[in-house]
């Protein structure tokens, strides 16, 4: 079939090809390009960087930069954290979506239609920053984990995904069958719909996962206390703001050194602070794109 | 639940075309049948109320002299004096114009780019040279808002950026890019373009995909080229989901995202890069000024929804896809 389509391309269509496979040769090289050069950067020495010599593949082969980062308690405690509402935070997330999601999708269900305006009118309008802080103030979550956890519980989009994948891939009649086995409605939510809904429930897990590992905003605005910071604020103090802590520079006696270790670092810390979610994402792509598909059709 | 049932069911009454009082009974015991679904809500909805709603009401701050003694609610009207100040204040045309500058610049660039991309990615024949187009560009997505702030600031880095070892290497003087207040809204739009190209060709690759096979054969009956069959049957197939998607976006021209600005500011550059978001953030929650900058913010909430509403409208009267 396509060899013919092949032999049949007239001559604009072969410059109209050539153009497209231009096209995409270009972003595609926009694209790996930045990725590419910190990667190399983060593996190359001190001085190499600060020089410029690094363009494609590291040069003079150093492990300076990962030896400082792990050798920072502030970034190890920054690491610990995130990983602790990241793990959490996923659990809250996922639990109030489906029980949010699920209900939402059964016809027998009344009052859904006044539940989903109220869910969508949140997308829509919001009260603002402030009475958002104050209210997260009043309920005493300030400088507590809490605050990392609670005022980001649940989103609205996801739950959108949620309820239109239990609509179109739980057969009504498994439901009224499961009912006149008497089987309640927790049972087979439990039993029946969430074995069925790996992959939602997967989608789910990555999306809420993903932007929790990211979040610095809710960091960013509630919390104070030092030994809270996810790793994202630590790395804003480190990578933006330029400060960084100078003890952990013992080793660099001299100033040039150390700025010079001080730049490396940058580059061995976005490796470090991304890995974590990249890594993943070739395995789970194909969840993810089925996650946006699903989240794009009209529910 | 007794209360929560009984309340639904006084609600459902009300609607006329129901209202008889057989399927009523009906109704109340499906109601108590399927209490457990009701049960499960109350968590999310308790949510929706104390994070979404509470704010929503609390939002009548910017009509008070806010008191941290006396609460929002205790606190004395204002009326509309704090709107007054903000549309008198010398920054007001400042925070509108950089707010638009960068949102429809944005607009602009950022939504077609997706749309191009899968355009192009849906020519490809290879699925190999596709998958791996498709999965790198899809990469950056995954990269937080501070991260990809910091790439920015080590690229254009006048010391250690590759862009300024480039200008070197032909022989050109470095440039401090973060520092002149000109190239701000490029900087904050491309890069945009840049970690957010793939993840949004996603939606489109979808919609062509579900674009109906006798179409392209019909076209090719016809002799219809490549460029032709993009224009008369890609283009079309697509623009269900651009007409939703550009409605949302232009629902949210006022609210360029406060993360990313708010890092890429410094103080050179804060005369195109302050915008609505990091000037309520600045000056309420840094400057501890509520009630202002709590006006302020609605002021923009209240814009974007008209803005929302209205191309909603629009789209619905010339196309036939709408939000709603």
């Amino acid at each position: 079939m396509t060899r013919t389509n092949a032999i049949r391309e007239s001559f604009g269509d072969k410059i109209f090809l050539t153009l497209v496979y231009v096209f995409l040769a270009a972003v595609l090289l926009v694209v790996i390009y930045p990725l590419l050069y910190i990667l190399s950067s983060s593996f190359s020495s001190p001085q190499a960087v600060i020089s410029g010599k690094v363009w494609l593949l590291p040069v003079d082969f150093s492990l300076a930069g990962y030896r400082a980062i792990f050798s920072n308690p502030q970034i190890m405690t920054g690491y610990g954290n995130s990983l602790f509402y990241t793990v959490f935070g996923v659990l809250i997330n996922v639990s109030l979506t489906v029980m949010m999601a699920y209900p939402l999708s059964r016809s027998t269900f009344y009052g859904r239609g006044v539940l989903m305006g109220l869910l969508v009118v949140t997308m829509m309008f919001s009260g603002g920053l402030i009475p958002y802080y104050l209210t997260v103030k009043n309920l005493h979550l300030l400088d507590t984990r809490w605050a990392m956890l609670l005022p980001s519980a649940m989103a609205v989009w996801q739950v959108i995904i949620a309820r239109t994948f239990f609509q179109s891939s739980i057969p009504k009649e498994l439901g009224e069958a499961a009912e006149l086995d008497g089987c309640s409605d927790l049972g087979f939510l439990w039993r029946v719909v969430l074995p069925l809904s790996k992959p939602i429930l997967a989608v789910l897990v990555l999306m809420y996962a993903v932007s929790q590992w990211n979040a610095y905003f809710e960091a960013l605005i509630f919390l104070k206390s030092q030994n809270l910071f996810p790793l994202q604020i630590i790395l804003r103090n480190i990578l933006i703001l330029n400060s960084i802590d100078s003890s952990m520079m013992v080793d660099a006696n001299k100033m040039a050194a150390m700025q010079g270790l001080r730049d490396l670092l940058k580059f061995s810390l976005i490796v470090v602070a991304t890995v974590p979610v990249l890594a993943i994402y070739p395995f789970v792509q194909k969840y993810f794109v089925q996650g946006i598909m699903i989240g794009s059709l009209k529910g | 639940m007794p209360s929560t049932t009984g309340l639904l069911a006084k609600k459902n009454a009300q609607s006329p075309v129901r209202g008889s009082s057989l399927m009523l009974r009906d109704r109340g015991k499906r109601i108590k049948r399927h209490w457990q679904l009701y049960l499960l809500v109350l968590l999310p909805i308790a949510y929706l109320v104390i994070f979404k709603y509470i704010p929503m009401y609390g939002a009548q701050i910017a009509f008070r002299d806010f008191s941290p003694v006396r609460g929002i609610t205790g606190s004395d009207w204002a009326g509309m004096k704090h709107f007054t100040t903000f549309f008198q204040s010398p920054n007001f045309w400042m925070l509108i114009k950089n707010t638009l500058v960068i949102s429809i610049y944005s607009l602009i660039i950022g939504f077609p780019a997706p749309i191009l991309l899968a355009l192009a990615l849906n020519e490809v024949r290879s699925m190999r040279f596709k998958r791996t187009v498709q999965m790198v560009t899809f990469a950056p997505y995954f990269i937080s808002t501070i991260v990809m702030v910091s790439m920015i600031i080590l690229f254009l880095s006048p010391r250690l950026g590759f862009v300024d070892h480039l200008l070197n290497a032909f022989g050109m003087e470095s440039v401090n890019f973060m520092g002149i207040p000109h190239y701000f809204s490029s900087i904050f739009v491309w890069s945009n373009v840049w970690q957010g190209i793939g993840y949004g060709a996603v939606i489109y690759l979808a919609a062509l995909s579900g674009i109906n096979v006798d179409l392209y054969e019909a076209a090719k009956v016809d002799g219809a080229s490549r460029l032709r069959k993009v224009w008369h049957i890609d283009i079309p197939g697509i623009m269900p989901a651009a007409t939703v998607l550009l409605i949302l976006n232009v629902g949210q021209i006022m609210n360029v995202g406060f993360e990313k600005i708010y890092l890429m500011q410094n103080p050179l550059n804060t005369s195109t890069s302050e915008v609505i978001s990091t000037y309520v953030y600045k000056i309420g929650l840094l400057g501890a000024n509520f009630s202002f900058s709590a006006a302020v913010d609605l002021f923009n909430s209240v814009i974007n929804l008209i803005l929302l509403i209205g191309v909603n409208y629009a789209a619905r009267r010339i196309s036939e896809s709408s939000l709603w």
